[in-house]
This record gives structure tokens, sequence and C-alpha cells, in this order.
């Protein structure tokens, strides 16, 4: 596969939220606010690209050398789980209005299945290292699209007038139906 | 809290996807039919009840600092285990679920009990709370799944049921579906739970 359809792939076509559903958790949880949506995905590109390279070495550097196939799943998580804390003391740092605005969903991009699922699929596919780096950032960035888009129909909602029973979760679910519908036109494009 | 009480929460009052919402990454993708929810509503009560029971019973023992990457570590091995399980004796469910059968270590739902209740309560009282949440959550995901199958391809658990001019409407079986289906459950569940409150 050519470096140019696996990103327009991650990012459109097979769109982690819309089309693979993965990662619905912060999608739904974190996109109130356009701003704290944008940061989380700038939090989850940075923790996905670098876990989808770094699970890859791991798996086939360490875990096939050794015969260990079966231990992927532990393996993988625990690397995703190290990265996040690395990821959070470093927001931590150096941006604390972003770190508060994040809240709890920062330490919950570890239970993010986008990002294991990333780490998988790159094994599952075969990817080269190069292949792996483009389709985990590609990836991200197709989660953070969705979820920034999402975010800014769901600041104009909050000011429409919508049915008691439908406010909250049912009317972002609703939404989120509509643009994964908009999304699917998108199959036919490689 | 007595252990009827704790299994009913899991079951109806908190049932972890249609009143806490959360774990709704295989809630949607899996529940494509019948058969697909209701394994994968298995595969995760099995991983829950294990998790739950080992937690609880490591809970003196674990520092408060340490505990999720411990949590994960003992999630991740029952996850593997089931996993395993599946692949060896249940082969085409094991590739209708694909990548969520790994995934089930993410299933913010067992994290959620491991933490909320595991961590603070006796083993038994945390396998019975391990069975009744996923037992809720197999509830909730063959629900949506027998409401997928029949309108998105006219059958439930791969029986046809629907007249023979039926035309199946396939957009319900697709990530779209799933959105759409499950939002009008929730919907209509709030219905409910607002009258409950308003008398």
């Amino acid at each position: 596969m050519s470096l140019f359809v696996i990103i327009i792939s991650g990012i459109l076509i097979n769109n982690y939220v819309l089309s693979r559903i993965l990662g619905i958790c912060p999608f739904l949880g974190v996109s109130k606010q356009v701003e704290t949506a944008f940061g989380m995905s700038m939090a989850v590109t940075f923790v996905m690209t670098l876990a989808g390279v770094i699970t890859w070495l791991a798996q086939t550097y360490v875990l096939e050398k050794l015969g260990l196939g079966y231990m992927q799943t532990v393996t993988f998580i625990l690397v995703i789980a190290a990265l996040v804390q690395f990821v959070e003391m470093v927001i931590q740092k150096f941006s604390p209005t972003l770190y508060q605005s994040l809240g709890i969903y920062l330490p919950l991009i570890t239970t993010n299945c986008a990002v294991l699922g990333v780490s998988i699929l790159n094994i599952k596919e075969e990817f080269g290292l190069l292949e792996t780096t483009v389709n985990s950032a590609a990836s991200a960035i197709g989660f953070g699209l969705a979820i920034v888009l999402f975010a800014g129909i769901r600041e104009r909602l909050e000011l429409s007038n919508i049915p008691e029973a439908f406010k909250g979760f049912p009317i972002a679910l609703f939404t989120a139906s509509l643009m994964s519908l908009a999304f699917l036109g998108f199959a036919g494009l490689v | 809290m007595n252990n009827r009480r704790v299994f009913m929460d899991g079951i109806i009052f908190n049932n972890p996807t249609f009143v806490q919402v959360i774990g709704m990454c295989p809630t949607l993708a899996v529940s494509n039919s019948a058969v697909n929810g209701f394994g994968m509503g298995l595969a995760a009560t099995a991983v829950l009840i294990g998790s739950n029971i080992v937690i609880s019973m490591l809970r003196k023992a674990t520092p408060d600092e340490i505990r999720i990457p411990i949590f994960i570590v003992v999630i991740a091995t029952f996850v593997t285990i089931i996993e395993m399980i599946v692949q060896a004796f249940f082969t085409p469910l094991y590739e209708a679920l694909g990548i969520f059968l790994p995934l089930i270590v993410v299933n913010c739902i067992i994290l959620a009990r491991a933490e909320a209740f595991a961590f603070k309560n006796s083993v038994f009282s945390s396998a019975v709370d391990g069975l009744s949440n996923g037992l809720g959550f197999t509830l909730a995901l063959t629900i949506l799944g027998v409401i997928r199958e029949l309108f998105g391809a006219g059958s439930v658990f791969g029986k046809t049921v629907m007249w023979g001019s039926f035309e199946p409407m396939s957009i319900i079986v697709q990530p779209a579906g799933g959105f759409l289906v499950l939002g009008i459950l929730l919907a209509i569940f709030s219905i409910f739970t607002a009258k409950k409150a308003s008398v």
C-alpha cells in the first residue's frame, strides 16, 4: 500500500471514530467545547503516534525474537500506560490550563481503545516501521478531525431547543450517526 | 450493601450501557448482530468476574499510587486467557469480533468496576458485582444486536424472521445505524427515568 493511500484511508475512509468505532468514550466525553476537543486531539495524536512506533518496535524486536507473541496485549497496554503518564507530566508542567480543562480524560487516554487499536492493527496489517508511523499519525489526525467537528456541532446544539428526552447523550449519538453517514461517502475514494 | 442489591444494581438500576453510558466502543461496534453482541457480552463478563475477584483479593497488598497499572496488568492477563479460549473453541466468533476481543482490556466498564467496587469490597461481593455488571452489559449488547439484526438483515440470531418481501435496511448494521439505534434506546430510557423522578 502506498503511503498516500494509508494517509487518506486513516483520516477519511477508515476514520477511527466514525467507521471503525474506536475511541468513542473521549469522542462523547470531551466534545462539549471545541477548545478542549482540540487539546484532547493533540494529546491523542502525540500519544498515538509514539505508541504505534514503540509497540511496533516492541513487537518486532522483543516479542517476536523471544517467541512471546501471546504477551502482545499485556505488553502494549503497559507501554501505552507509561506513555500517557509521561505526556500527562509534560502537559501539567507546560500548560496548567490545558491540564485542568482535560481533567480526568487525560489518564483515560490509557483506556482509549483507538490507541491500543492502532497498535494492534499495525501489527495485523504487517506494516513496516515507516508505514506504521504514517498510519498511526494519520489515524490520530482522523480522530482529531472527527472530535473537533463533532464539538463544533455540539456547541451549536447547546443553544437549540431539543426535546427533553433527547438532551445529552441521545442527541449526541444522533449527530454522530449523521456524521458517520457523511463519512460513508468517502468509502469509494481509493 | 447486600449482595442481592449489588446484583440488581449492575443489571438494571446502574446498567453500564444504559445508565452509566460507558464501554461504548464494543457496544456500538459488535452489536451488528445478536450473536456477536451476546458473545462479546459473555467474553467481557468472564474477564470482569476474574479481574474483580483477583483485584479484590489483592486490595490490601496494593499500594494506592500504583493501583491503576496493577489493575491493567490483571485485566490484560484475563483478556489474554479469554482470547485464547475463544480462538480455540469458538473460532467463528473469534473472527467476527476481530480486534475488539483484545480491546476488552480497554473497556472502561472493567476498569471502572475495579476502581469503584472491587478495590473496596470483599471477594464474594466483587464476584457478584462482576457477574451482574457483565450480565447488564450482555443484556444491553444483545438488545441492541437483536434490534439491529432484525431491521438490518431481517433475522434474529441468524434465523430469518421477517416476511419475504422485507427489504433489509442495511444502514442499521453500519456504524451510522449503531449510533442511531443506541441514541433512540437511550432517549426511550430517559423518558422512563424522567417520569419516575417526577412522580
